[in-house]
């Protein structure tokens, strides 16, 4: 059967890793090469790597840590920020990335969904979609969640998917950064409304919290970064609780 | 060991460059003839679409190179879709080496079952040499098409139906999943099939 993943998320600055609260007071976390490493060993099922400047200049710094990433860590990893063009995801993918993951960009320019799966294929493009609950509708943000767009989560999804997005990696930002776990109806609904994979990000603060986004947010992947940079959460402690409660791992 | 990974139009080639050096092996990536005839080891990767795959294959010529080839092949993903004898992606005829025509998955009647197929699921092995030590684990998948069970299966997955996992006829040995992304056990059929 197959496995409910767990994904650590290494946010990327100046070549290392950080972890924003509500997406600001960043917190040093470590040499991203080797928390991979150490993630891949523990049982993490993928990496998530965003480069959360991707200026001009620090493109090449990260291209360069995404071939380190690709030689030393043995799961498959995505990168994401700042991607805006194909050119930008063919060089990801030839420096040893899996799939690229694209947010404001797609919003802007939905076609670039479309070129990469076209040019790449389907399984390499994870559109990421940031989203609040505005008066009890769901509205994606751009910007690092700083700003509104007209579109809602759920037509946007849909669209990503018909536009050939691989997955799905929904950020609640009502919920990210805060511990009371990830935002399981919205999740629900996403994946009554999909058929591709669903990745829950945002608002995990304990295994419970990981159990439910599997079980009432029926997600197929879940996202968490700084439970797991500050060791809070143990992934193979986290694999063995929820085993123990009927989720299918990998352990 | 001279061990050559063939370049062509699929993505994550690279990929298993990497990991073989992990359990270091030291590959070329080329799309040289008499290099990849002289290898002992061929590697057979990639990421793509299946015809523009065939058609660059046929441009090249590498159609007819692969299917000559007498020392150990090993198709990976998209690698082991074109082994087979035809293509739904593209609806396209394949190199052949595996009579079997290769389906995209239906989840008509498996709703909650998503496509891709991605992630990481376990698969039944047989005792073939490339597969030692592999039955019961989970390896890494990622893909939309899938070769189903034939006689040349090795290993199957369950996954809206059971399908062939591995495959092997004569030299050629082939995984619709990624050894080269699932982790230590992986590594171990890389080795194992270096070791061959």
């Amino acid at each position: 059967m197959l496995a409910k993943r767990i994904i650590p998320c290494l946010d990327v600055k100046d070549g290392m890793t950080v972890k924003g609260v509500n997406f600001v007071n960043f917190r040093n976390a470590g040499d991203p090469v080797e928390l991979g490493r150490a993630y891949s060993q523990a049982g993490a099922d993928e990496l998530v790597y965003l480069d959360i400047t991707a200026s001009y200049e620090e493109r090449k710094t990260f291209i360069d840590l995404v071939r380190r990433v690709a030689e030393n860590v043995n799961i498959p990893f995505t990168v994401g920020g700042g991607i805006g063009s194909v050119q930008d995801v063919g060089k990801l993918l030839n420096a040893g990335a899996d799939k690229v993951s694209i947010n404001s960009s797609a919003l802007r320019n939905p076609q670039l969904i479309t070129d990469i799966a076209s040019n790449f294929g389907c399984q390499v493009c994870v559109v990421a979609i940031d989203a609040r609950c505005d008066n009890g509708e769901w509205i994606c943000y751009v910007k690092g969640g700083r700003v509104p767009t007209e579109r809602k989560l759920y037509d946007w999804a849909l669209e990503a998917q018909e536009r050939g997005a691989g997955e799905i990696l929904f950020t609640s930002m009502d919920h990210d950064g805060v511990k009371e776990g990830f935002a399981c109806q919205a999740l629900a609904e996403l994946n009554s409304r999909l058929s591709i994979p669903v990745i829950a990000s945002g608002g995990c603060g304990t295994m419970e919290h990981f159990k439910d986004a599997f079980t009432i947010g029926k997600a197929d992947a879940a996202l968490a970064a700084s439970v797991f940079h500050f060791n809070e959460i143990g992934i193979r402690d986290l694999k063995e609780y929820l085993k123990q409660n009927n989720i299918n791992v990998r352990l | 060991m001279n061990v050559a990974i063939i370049k062509y139009n699929a993505g994550n080639i690279f990929s298993v460059l990497y990991a073989l050096k992990r359990i270091g092996i030291e590959a070329i990536v080329t799309d040289d003839f008499d290099t990849i005839r002289n290898a002992d080891k061929v590697i057979f990767p990639g990421v793509g679409e299946a015809s523009s795959a065939m058609a660059y294959l046929k441009e090249k010529g590498l159609d007819q190179l692969i299917i000559s080839l007498k020392q150990p092949v090993l198709g990976i993903c998209i690698g082991e879709q074109l082994l087979c004898r035809h293509s739904e992606e593209g609806n396209v005829d394949c190199l052949g080496i595996f009579d079997v025509d290769v389906k995209r998955f239906d989840n008509t009647n498996h709703h909650d079952l998503k496509i891709p197929h991605m992630g990481w699921n376990t698969i039944s092995a047989n005792d073939n040499p490339i597969l030692k030590g592999v039955d019961g684990k989970f390896v890494y998948f990622v893909h939309s098409y899938y070769a189903p069970v034939c006689k040349h299966t090795i290993a199957t997955c369950n996954y809206i139906d059971n399908y062939s996992a591995a495959l092997h006829r004569d030299n050629f040995y082939a995984t619709q999943f990624h050894p080269e992304k699932s982790g230590d056990i992986g590594e171990l059929i890389l080795k194992n099939f270096i070791e061959l």
